[in-house]
């Protein structure tokens, strides 16, 4: 079964949806969208330094992130303003990866597959690669669910609770490290934010609770998993973007139907 | 023994100094009140009651096995969350229903248990951050302006609230308020803060103390006082008279 390249990437595509949705839901619920947008750019230069000094893509890439996202948590609140200091670090690790990636010239990469994903490429090892990582992801956020929603509604009431929130931030801050990397491989450093805001928003009309959000976005990064690679199959487009076109529209038709449910009663 | 005793506590923000040496301790079952203009230190006070803020000097020690109860002086939940009250109440830890029940009902909502948070009015929300205070028979309520965005009845009939749950449960109340002329009469104790302790007693000593008259003037225009008060004031009945 693992033999056909469609079947791997839709196990890939899977696994990243499972780590991405209940991870996805927090980086809606405390605003970071652009946080994660930061962390998964830094990658390409994780990238760039794996390929480099030859060592697994996944590593360098988990790193860089690593390194980067616990750079904006320092940073924050020491003068600049969180957007400010996130576009500067992103885009300078952006552009300092893709220029290094230019120095690699021994060795032919396809920076493409790396901006946008190569779903289809995906081998055994990989998988094995993707689906560690979102289990560990799963693991770490599912062990720490209560107290992370405790510090996202309110940190002194994590406090009062004796949770400390900076630690909770952490915690989620080696996750989004962690599923950035796993998904290098899906939809490509730039599209990954997608993956993990867009189930997660279009889940959000559909849910009354925090675990019924995260499952749905979890559902719903699934079946735009599955609908979007058929979908490129059939009509010959690329597939990590396919992905993300029918995440957006299942956005679209939850919302939509959010409002019309609202509207009548 | 005191349930918390807060001794020469001084708190800083950077070179910023919010609070210096204070001392207070709240005894079982009294309600204290803590009163003192806009920036005194009364919210970074409860903060390192709680453990939010660490002390720059001076510490805070709390009882053995003394439980607290914390209302938060405001709570934005984002849209993006969706969360129902009882999913709130069982957070962090979950909660039989029937002690779920029985805080809502002590704080006055019984009926809102399957609401989502977001769908609250500022009355019920405060309501139902005090029912999740409740939960586990909390020693101490610590309330932070509980009642800030509430209108004079609101707020009124939710300090009734507050005195109700002390009588059924003798917990002991520490609440910040800038609300003096409802909180007072409720209260046994007040202190005057301003960055250190100006003042403190029982209401009607604090009221007719010099210090609280420089802070807050006399007469029930006092409450306006508050927000026109200068840091560097003199404890001094002739400077107040100003």
């Amino acid at each position: 079964m693992l033999d056909d390249f469609m079947v791997r990437a839709a196990l890939a595509g899977i696994g990243v949806a499972i780590a991405a949705a209940p991870l996805g839901c927090f980086v809606v619920w405390r605003r970071m969208a652009y946080f994660g947008d930061a962390t998964a750019h830094a990658a390409i230069l994780g990238v760039a330094l794996s390929l480099a000094f030859s060592m697994s893509v996944f590593i360098g890439a988990m790193a860089v992130a690593l390194i980067m996202a616990l750079t904006v948590n320092l940073l924050s609140g020491r003068g600049y303003a969180m957007d400010t200091l996130l576009g500067v670090l992103a885009h300078s690790a952006l552009a300092f990866g893709l220029v290094a990636v230019s120095f690699l010239s021994g060795i032919r990469i396809d920076l493409m597959s790396y901006l946008f994903g190569d779903i289809l490429a995906v081998s055994r090892g990989d998988l094995g690669v993707i689906w560690s990582g979102a289990l560990l992801v799963v693991l770490l956020i599912g062990w720490r669910w209560s107290a992370l929603l405790t510090s996202t509604l309110n940190e002194d009431l994590a406090y009062a609770s004796e949770i400390n929130p900076k630690r909770e931030q952490l915690v989620l801050t080696v996750a989004l490290a962690i599923t950035v990397a796993v998904a290098i491989k899906v939809v490509g450093v730039l599209l990954i934010a997608a993956l993990l805001i867009i189930p997660a928003a279009a889940a959000r009309p559909l849910s009354r609770t925090p675990e019924g959000m995260a499952v749905a976005a979890g559902a719903i990064g699934m079946l735009s998993t599955v609908i979007g690679l058929r979908a490129a199959y059939v009509l010959d487009t690329p597939a990590g973007p396919s992905i993300v076109c029918v995440a957006a529209i299942t956005f679209l038709i939850s919302s939509t139907l959010k409002s019309a449910l609202s509207t009548r009663s | 023994m005191n349930l918390v005793d807060v001794e020469g506590l001084s708190v800083r923000y950077g070179a910023r100094t919010v609070l210096s040496h204070v001392s207070l301790g709240v005894a079982k079952g009294e309600i204290v009140t803590i009163v003192g203009p806009n920036g005194s230190g009364k919210t970074s006070l409860l903060r390192a009651i709680i453990g939010a803020v660490k002390p720059a000097q001076g510490k805070v020690t709390r009882g053995a096995d003394v439980k607290i109860g914390y209302v938060p002086q405001k709570l934005h939940i984002d849209e993006t969350l969706p969360m129902t009250v009882t999913r709130f109440l069982n957070l962090p830890h979950s909660v039989a229903a029937e002690d779920i029940q029985a805080a809502l009902t002590q704080a006055g909502v019984p009926n809102l248990s399957k609401s989502q948070l977001s769908q609250l009015s500022g009355g019920q929300f405060q309501r139902v951050l005090l029912a999740r205070a409740l939960i586990g028979n909390p020693d101490l309520l610590l309330l932070d302006e509980a009642t800030q965005g509430l209108d004079q009845r609101g707020s009124a009939s939710f300090y009734q609230q507050i005195e109700a749950v002390r009588q059924e449960t003798g917990c002991a109340v520490l609440m910040i308020s800038h609300e003096l002329h409802v909180v007072m009469s409720a209260s046994d104790r007040v202190i005057c803060l301003n960055g250190h302790v100006c003042c403190e007693g029982t209401p009607a000593v604090v009221a007719s103390a010099p210090e609280y008259r420089a802070l807050f003037g006399t007469g029930t225009g006092g409450a306006l006082a508050l927000y026109q008060h200068d840091h560097d004031h003199n404890h001094d009945h002739a400077e107040a008279a100003e």
